[in-house]
């Protein structure tokens, strides 16, 4: 036990420990049954609730959820990595208009909800095509916190690789594409890719324009099936909050596998942490 | 300018409602985190599983799905016709614990491990240990996080303005509806969200300043 809060326990402690293993185990199997019997009684777990993940078009509805959710997804993951990289570099930029310019962009997308962003993408300009609003939405507000975690893993890259590249006679632009970036990418690719379950998780915003992603596509299979007389609210959310969870953990597991591989190579700069994956739009700092 | 001066107390409105939103949530969030945070670092197993279940859920899971959550099932579970700010607060303030869970978990493992020591063999008493030594130095390393957690926060409470509640997404909301531009909208009510969290990284900058002492 390396826990600053706790000795190593004595017999006494270890005694106590496993009363309090007992009685915690008791309390939430409690709340775990008791939230089931609450539900059961309403009717929503009913083995006919359960029944309609059979038919072929509740199936389909929910599959082609995942797949316009996962559409949305990777459209906006490339298109924010790519705007990261264009805002990083520009607000590394020797020129004063251009590093203003990204930082009041940032800044601004950052602060804002993202939410609110994608609301006035879609009600400003593409009110026919909300996957579309959805899309730029998550774009520039991760561009501009992905742009943050680049230009942290661009200073991060040894001075004297840059030094030696100009010594050699490398141009600014040059040093930036062919020795900064490619180290800053691999240096930042475990929290690029924590940052890229932020914007999987954040695709169900969709739900809230009206765009067919998992969530709304669910919900709408929910509101159109009466089994019992009665809408399978429950259940679907159940499974289609199972599906994130499982999306979700796919992408940080990999995410902790790149970290540890980065760990390996020996290039002087840190590999960045994968394990906090903070929503928080905030970026993880190498120190 | 007119959009705010003609519909200010709509405006004053949705600010106070994603200010209340957001402290109601955040108090959730802090308690629950910290309760937790201790499971986590308990010397029991099934708590510690408990906490481990608890944060990975919640935060793999989308914030608006759990909204469905709290507007469809928890009003089974509980009791029917919950308001729609309770059961606002209670998915804000249940996703963000996980976060806060987290960052309270870390500052206590950023501790050194010497120092538990130290103070035991002075002779300090469990609940010393940790009043004078642990938790002192947890709580400023745990700063920084935390007031990012609460600018998200306050961000995440638009959601819950698609959810029936007043806060400021709704007041862009009905603006738009009533045809006003969107863009002239869009700044005012950024400008609102800037207002809250600049204040919320304010008052972190200054407890910062006061709890900073170097290690």
């Amino acid at each position: 036990m390396s826990s600053v809060l706790y000795d190593t326990p004595g017999p006494r402690a270890k005694a106590r420990n496993r009363m309090m293993s007992v009685l915690g185990v008791l309390a939430v199997a409690g709340l775990i049954t008791l939230s089931i019997v609450r539900l059961a009684n309403t009717g929503q777990l009913a083995p006919e609730m359960w029944g309609i993940f059979q038919y072929s078009g509740i199936i389909e509805g929910i599959a082609d959820g995942i797949v316009r959710t996962l559409q949305a997804f990777v459209l906006a993951g490339i298109l924010s990595l790519v705007l990261a990289a264009v805002l990083a570099v520009a607000r590394l930029s020797d020129h004063w208009p251009v590093r203003w310019f990204a930082m009041a962009f940032i800044e601004l997308f950052r602060a804002v909800p993202l939410l609110i962003t994608i609301f006035v993408i879609w009600v400003g300009f593409l009110t026919d095509q909300p996957m579309w609003a959805l899309v730029l939405g998550l774009t520039v507000y991760n561009g501009s916190v992905q742009a943050e975690v680049l230009r942290a893993g661009i200073l991060a890259v040894p001075k004297g690789q840059v030094e030696a590249a100009y010594a050699l006679g490398m141009s600014k632009t040059q040093v930036m594409v062919t020795i900064q970036i490619p180290q800053a990418v691999r240096a930042m690719l475990p929290a690029v890719i924590s940052q890229l379950v932020v914007t999987l998780k954040d695709t169900s915003l969709g739900f809230i324009i009206v765009y067919e992603e998992l969530l709304q596509a669910g919900t709408l299979l929910a509101r159109n099936t009466i089994v019992n007389g009665d809408n399978p609210y429950v259940t679907v959310i159940l499974v289609i909050g199972a599906i994130y969870i499982a999306m979700c953990m796919a992408l940080s597991a990999l995410a902790t596998w790149i970290e540890r591989r980065g760990r390996r190579a020996r290039t002087g700069i840190e590999v960045a942490k994968a394990a906090p994956v903070l929503e928080a739009g905030d970026v993880t700092q190498p120190d | 300018m007119n959009v705010l001066l003609d519909h200010f107390a709509l405006f004053r409105d949705g600010f106070i409602g994603t200010v209340s939103l957001t402290a109601a949530s955040a108090l959730i969030a802090l308690v629950l985190g910290v309760v937790i945070a201790g499971f986590r670092v308990s010397p029991v197993p099934p708590l510690r599983a408990f906490g481990t279940v608890w944060v990975t859920v919640l935060r793999n899971t989308p914030l608006v799905l759990l909204f469905l959550v709290a507007f469809f099932i928890l009003p089974m579970v509980l009791f029917p016709g919950m308001s729609p700010y309770v059961l606002a607060i209670l998915a804000l303030g249940f996703y963000t614990s996980s976060f806060v869970c987290e960052a309270v978990r870390s500052g206590i493992n950023t501790v050194a491990v010497g120092q538990a020591e130290a103070a035991r063999s002075l002779g300090m008493t469990f609940m010393q240990t940790l009043r004078l030594i642990v938790l002192p130095q947890a709580t400023r390393t745990v700063l920084p996080p935390m007031s990012s957690i609460l600018i998200a926060l306050t961000k995440n409470s638009a959601i819950a303005g698609a959810f029936s509640n007043t806060e400021l997404f709704g007041v862009q909301k009905d603006l738009s509806d009533m045809g006003f531009n969107i863009m002239v909208v869009f700044l005012w009510i950024a400008l609102a969200y800037l207002i809250i969290t600049f204040s919320i990284s304010g008052v972190f900058r200054v407890l910062e300043r006061q709890m900073g002492v170097a290690r």
